[in-house]
């Protein structure tokens, strides 16, 4: 029992910590926007990468990158809403 | 009690005398009006033995003072004494009284002891005397008129005190004095008074408490705790016989008319202890034990028996009395007497002795850990047997919320959490009101334990959150309860005060915070101001200093009352010894504050000044001299200015100052201060004398004063006033003179201070030498022995050989101060190095067992030294000597002894070692064997250090036999010991081939004790590390054959620690373990599978990168569905196991077997999947990027991910 509630302190803690984490009950929704915004950070982290990718989106590099920044807003659209 | 009733009673009593004295003029029968006789009552001699009529206490300090810098009281007593009394110092009085010096009193019951309120100091018991509550319901003005009444009456009783003790000085106190000696017959009348007082306490009535005096105590007990007290009767100290006593337990007792006779007792059996008043510590540990039986009313049978039947009337109770409770048939029944073994008469069932302990099991609560008898005051109403269909909602509420808390109080640990967490999430519901109002009263119980009151402070904790602005109207009655907190002993106790009075603040604000406090600030008694300025404190540091600045300047610039000026300033002192450096960028706005009260016209806010501002100076070191230029010329006058307490502050003040000044700056004060603190060195208060050595130190640190200086100015009276006998005896001043000492020291130089200590070696007092020793080693260990010219080095050996030869009792310290000075001198030692030896040699030979002990140790220090000047010989001579004393029998002098041999074998090395070795380790071989820890861990070092160093000084078949012997050191207790004999094996089998070892190693896995088996298995890793695993992996993967789980976990542990100990050598043994791997991966045995993930996890680490990848997925095939073990352990290493092989095989592939669960249907196998999808997302988020299902709606398309080149 306590080693229950621990278990739950903890992962609540983590889930604080890290947005991206979840739980049994993590939606579809938040997990693709987490996966879609992990993405988007991660482009923009890597230097190289996001060269390689303004040179096949043929655009500049900047502009890319603040259309990765621009995307992660509601990245796969508006949660859906909730069935009561 | 007010003056009329004052008058009323000074009346009464001289009517009586004038009586007495009428009957008693013709012949001066009686003594008492004889004036030649001594009377029977006063003491002969008043000058001696103190005179009863006045205040015993006159002259003394009542208070202690909580904190050692604060030794400032109300009071201030002059008892007409001309002379000063020549006794001990308070401080020496105390020594053993309190604090960490303190000493078990062990005639007092461990029940006491648990008690809060029977480990408070008299000053910490004045809370009680805090009228609770009285406040409520006035507005804030009417709250300071009362303040301001009760200032002037105690202007006026304190008048009234001054008049008596003239009058008693005058002579003329004859008829006083029997006035009071009558004390019987004024007590019934008081005791009538009282009564009618005590029940306006009861009802809540908001009404001045009357000051305590001696014939009104009673009523004032009761008062104090409000409704809550019902021992109140008892209390009063009014002799009563028998048959009035109320039933303790339950209600209003002030309803039991005081003349009702016993057959007004309900009948219930439950009454707890009615008859023997003061608070009944009976808890419910007194099962069976037949005292409680003794104590027990008389039942009513009983009575009949005793008492003649005629001649008395048995009276109808009076109308409207009814008994308190239902009579106890919820009760539990009592336990069976506990037999204490051997023959025991039996005894006729006593019928008094059932039913009549008290309720472990409250209706609707269920069952307690305990339940005290103080208990059922508070919860009485629960075992009342009401029906709960007909109470209000209010009563309902009020039952619930005093179920909970007794769940909290006295619940089982499960109970209290639930119990709490209904409370708190009920809080607002039930309301402030009800809720206060059953637990301060709770707080306030005298009996109250430390585990108590850490529950119900916590509850209040948590309420606090949850009602806000709601608790403002209970602000006052909170402070009142809490406020003591912060003046505990307890350090937590303090803390938890704090966390509550802060937030309290948050929760009421500012303003009402100040409003609720502000009368409490020039309040009469200095118990209260003390307490107040510290939560106000808090306060401070609750909301910003900032917010509370412009009311703390307000208060310091009082012109209505000085104890207001005090209480604000001790305010501004409590805030920098709360919030520390925090106080750094408000430091100008609070000096300023208070600066102009360094000038006050009481010497006691003076006072209080220069202790805040030394408490300022102290938090904000180094920085913050800028904002104490404003006072730093009135502190330095002042401090010339002062004498006495004050002076003690004005010098602690500019003690803390002068650290923060630059170079130029504190010489210059330095120099100013210094004459007066010359002339205090000779100052015979204790509390200046620690001053003035702590200022003396400091102003010894800053870099402005120069050894010179010292030299010429300070250093001669400074020996000569503080190195002096007397001062080693008290233990304070011993540490305060060798502090300052040895930071006087750290700027005069070594020799300049041994030279003038030295002589003191050879005193003849014990702990003056002790004194003496301590400050030569600290200074000397700061300062190396470079200093001390070759005179004094010789004078300094002769006097610390002295004094070690001489100590009555052995001692540390003069240890430490021995080897420091040799280690220090090095090579200039070795004139001196056969004198000391043969000094050892000879104490070595001692009777006592400690001085064995000490010589033995002496030698473990000075080995290295005699290495560095060559006395090889010497050493060979006391390495033989200690070989001899090998056969010693006390266990601690054998340690030492064996610590001894190390260290010679460390520093001679093993093949110049005499005796040789080869004959000193047979001699260990049995010592191995013993059980004690400082023997088993200096022999096993020294036998590690020869198989280390010289394995071929003995034979093979020797280090086998110590082989055997290790294993059972395996099961020691203390780690270290069982570190340093694996270790041991490791070495061994380095020495002799690890094959024997081995041998022994595996079927020491088949042993019962588990701790035995799992050093073994470190063992065994360990001589794998140590001699290659090739080595061992074989004998080891053989030994998993043997049908036997023991021995297959043990193989699986030891493969687990070997892979952890080999690290990237694994890659060459991963494919020969793989198979047994996969053997206990599918084992049925669960800690099997546990003990194999763990072995896996290791491997996994150890060949990362190293293209195993293959055999890592292979072994998480057969890992994965471990996955849904449920047991902690288990699912634990599993789940390592899986993080493991993540690294190992890399992100992706793993992954791959994440995402087909985290949207299963079935919530027990979605919730393990999170768990490793969580556990990688932290450890490798960005690897996951490139690995993540390919999702294929619109809007989740990475298209990015798409751009080919």
């Amino acid at each position: 029992m306590a080693d229950k509630l621990r278990t739950q302190q903890q992962l609540e803690s983590m889930q604080n910590k890290f947005i991206g984490t979840g739980h049994a009950d993590t939606t579809r929704h938040e997990w693709t926007s987490n996966i879609a915004r992990d993405s988007y950070s991660s482009y923009q982290g890597h230097v190289p990468l996001l060269h390689y990718m303004s040179i096949g989106m043929g655009m500049p590099m900047e502009k890319v990158r603040a259309q990765c920044m621009e995307k992660m807003v509601l990245p796969v659209g508006p949660a859906p809403a909730v069935e009561e | 009690m007010s003056d009329a009733d004052f008058e009323r009673v000074r009346q009464a009593q001289a009517e009586r005398n004038a009586v007495g004295g009428k009957k008693g003029a013709p012949d001066f029968s009686t003594q008492r009006n004889n004036p030649d006789k001594v009377s029977l009552t006063q003491s002969a001699d008043p000058e001696l033995y103190g005179d009863e009529s006045r205040d015993k206490f006159a002259g003394y300090n009542t208070s202690i003072a909580v904190d050692d810098d604060d030794a400032v009281e109300d009071d201030d007593g002059h008892d007409g004494r001309l002379v000063g009394q020549y006794t001990a110092t308070s401080a020496q009085m105390n020594e053993w009284a309190h604090g960490e010096n303190e000493e078990a009193d062990i005639l007092q019951s461990r029940e006491k002891q648990a008690q809060i309120a029977s480990r408070e100091t008299d000053y910490q018991k004045r809370r009680f005397d805090r009228a609770n509550g009285a406040s409520e319901g006035q507005s804030y003005r009417e709250t300071m008129q009362q303040r301001e009444l009760e200032r002037e009456e105690e202007r006026v009783r304190r008048l009234i005190e001054e008049q008596n003790k003239e009058a008693i000085a005058n002579g003329d106190n004859d008829d006083e004095m029997d006035g009071i000696e009558h004390q019987a017959v004024l007590k019934d009348g008081s005791a009538e008074d009282a009564k009618p007082k005590e029940e306006n306490g009861v009802n809540g009535e908001a009404k001045p408490r009357a000051r305590k005096r001696r014939w009104d105590t009673g009523g004032d007990a009761a008062t104090m705790n409000g409704a809550a007290d019902t021992n109140g009767d008892a209390l009063n100290g009014v002799k009563k016989s028998r048959w009035d006593a109320p039933p303790a337990v339950g209600g209003d007792v002030g309803a039991v008319s005081k003349k009702a006779s016993k057959w007004d007792l309900p009948p219930t059996a439950s009454g707890a202890t009615p008859a023997l008043g003061a608070t009944p510590a009976q808890s419910m540990a007194t099962y069976g034990t037949d005292i409680s039986g003794r104590n027990a009313p008389i039942s009513d049978e009983e009575l009949d028996e005793m008492l003649p039947s005629e001649g008395y009337k048995i009276l109808e109770p009076p109308p409207g009395y009814e008994p308190l409770r239902a009579p106890a048939h919820r009760l539990a029944p009592p336990a069976t007497p506990a037999n204490t073994g051997g023959f025991m008469m039996q005894e006729a069932v006593d019928a008094r002795s059932m039913g009549k302990q008290l309720p472990s099991d409250i209706p609707g609560v269920g069952d307690l850990q305990f339940f005290k008898a103080e208990d059922m005051n508070y919860f009485g109403k629960l075992v009342d047997g009401a029906d709960e269909n007909e109470l209000s909602v209010e009563e309902l509420k009020q039952r619930k919320i005093m179920r909970l808390l007794l769940k909290v109080k006295n619940g089982t640990p499960p109970m209290r959490k639930t119990a709490l967490r209904q409370l708190t999430d009920n809080a607002r519901h039930f309301g402030a009101g009800p809720l206060f109002d059953q637990i301060l009263p709770l707080l306030m119980e005298k009996s109250l334990e430390d585990q108590e009151r850490h529950l119900l402070v916590k509850v209040i904790d948590r309420i606090l959150y949850k009602l806000d602005d709601l608790v403002r109207p209970y602000v006052h009655k909170i402070l009142v309860v809490i406020e003591p907190l912060l003046i505990d002993q307890d350090y937590y106790a303090r803390v938890e005060g704090r966390e509550i009075i802060s937030n309290l603040s948050k929760a009421a604000g500012l303003a009402h915070m100040i409003s609720t406090m502000r009368p409490d600030i020039d309040h009469v008694d200095e118990y209260v101001r003390n307490t107040t300025a510290r939560a106000f404190a808090v306060v401070a540091s609750a909301l910003g200093i900032p917010t509370l600045l412009p009311f703390l300047k307000a208060v310091c610039k009082s012109k209505k009352s000085w104890q207001a000026r005090h209480t604000g300033v001790k305010i501004v002192q409590q805030i920098p010894i709360l919030m520390g450096c925090a106080v750094l960028p408000h430091l100008k706005g609070l000096v300023d504050c208070i600066g102009e009260n360094l000038n006050d016209e009481q010497a006691k806010v003076r006072t209080v000044t220069s202790l805040a501002l030394a408490a300022l100076a102290e938090a904000s070191n180094p920085f913050g001299i800028e904002s104490f230029d404003e006072i730093l010329n009135p502190l330095w006058t002042g401090a010339r200015k002062q004498r006495g307490k004050g002076l003690a502050g004005f010098l602690k003040a500019v003690g803390y100052i002068i650290p923060l000044m630059d170079e130029e700056y504190s010489n210059y004060y330095t120099t100013h201060i210094m004459e007066v603190l010359l002339r205090e060195f000779q100052s015979p208060d204790e509390e200046m004398k620690k001053v003035v050595l702590k200022v003396i130190s400091q102003c010894a640190g800053v870099s402005g004063v120069t050894p010179a200086y010292l030299k010429e100015t300070v250093l001669d009276d400074f020996f000569k006033s503080f190195w002096v006998r007397r001062m080693a005896l008290d233990k304070r001043n011993y540490k305060q003179v060798v502090e300052t000492t040895v930071d006087l020291g750290n700027k005069v130089g070594v020799g300049e201070i041994v030279e003038r200590i030295v002589n003191n070696l050879k005193d003849e007092s014990e702990s003056y030498r002790k004194m003496t020793v301590e400050t030569i080693e600290k200074v000397i260990s700061a300062m190396g022995a470079a200093d001390i010219n070759e005179r004094l080095e010789e004078r300094l050996i002769d006097g610390i050989l002295h004094a070690f030869q001489e100590q009555g009792v052995e001692d540390i310290v003069l240890l430490n101060g021995f080897g420091t000075v040799v280690n220090a001198l090095g090579t200039r030692a070795k004139p001196y190095l056969p004198q000391i030896v043969s000094t050892i040699l000879w104490r070595l030979n001692n009777k006592s067992a400690t001085v064995r002990q000490q010589a033995a140790d002496l030698i473990t220090r000075i080995a290295i030294v005699m290495k560095q000047c060559d006395e090889d010989a010497l050493m060979g001579k006391l390495g033989s000597i200690l070989y001899e004393y090998l056969g010693e029998e006390y266990p601690e002098v054998l340690g030492s002894i064996l610590g001894a041999l190390r260290s010679i074998v460390t520093v001679v090395g093993i093949s110049s070692m005499q005796p040789p070795i080869k004959d000193l380790l047979p001699r260990l071989t049995p010592i191995l064997r013993n059980r004690h820890e400082k023997v088993q861990e200096n022999t096993i070092d020294l036998v590690g250090r020869i198989a280390d160093r010289g394995p071929e000084s003995v034979n093979a078949r020797e280090w086998m036999r110590i082989c055997f012997e290790l294993l059972d050191m395996l099961k020691a207790h203390k780690k270290g010991i069982r570190r340093a004999a694996n270790n041991t094996f490791g070495f061994i089998a380095k020495a002799i081939g690890p094959q024997d070892v081995l041998a022994t190693l595996l079927n020491n896995l088949r042993v019962q004790e588990r701790q035995s088996r799992v050093c073994t298995a470190v063992a065994i890793g360990i001589v794998a590390e140590t001699c290659a695993p090739f080595t061992v992996l074989p004998a080891l993967m053989n030994e998993y054959r043997v049908p036997e789980l023991n021995v297959q976990n043990g193989v699986l542990k030891s493969l687990s620690f070997l892979f952890e100990y080999i690290g990237e050598m694994a890659k060459d043994y991963v494919y020969a373990v793989t198979p047994l791997l996969e053997d206990a991966l599918i084992d049925r045995d669960q800690v099997h599978r546990q003990t194999a993930a763990s072995v896996v996890k290791h491997v996994a680490l150890g060949v990362v990168g190293l293209g195993c990848e293959d055999a890592m997925l292979h072994l998480l095939n057969l890992l994965y569905p471990n996955l849904f073990e449920t047991s902690p352990h288990v699912i634990d290493r599993v789940i390592e196991a899986i993080d493991a092989v993540r690294l190992a095989v890399g992100t992706g592939a793993v992954m791959n077997y994440v995402w087909a669960g985290l949207f299963h249907p079935a919530r027990k196998v979605r919730t393990p999947y999170w768990r490793l999808y969580n556990d990688a997302y932290v450890q490798s988020a960005d690897a996951m990027v490139p690995y993540y299902p390919p999702l294929e709606e619109e809007k989740l398309r990475r298209n990015e991910l798409m751009v080919i080149i």
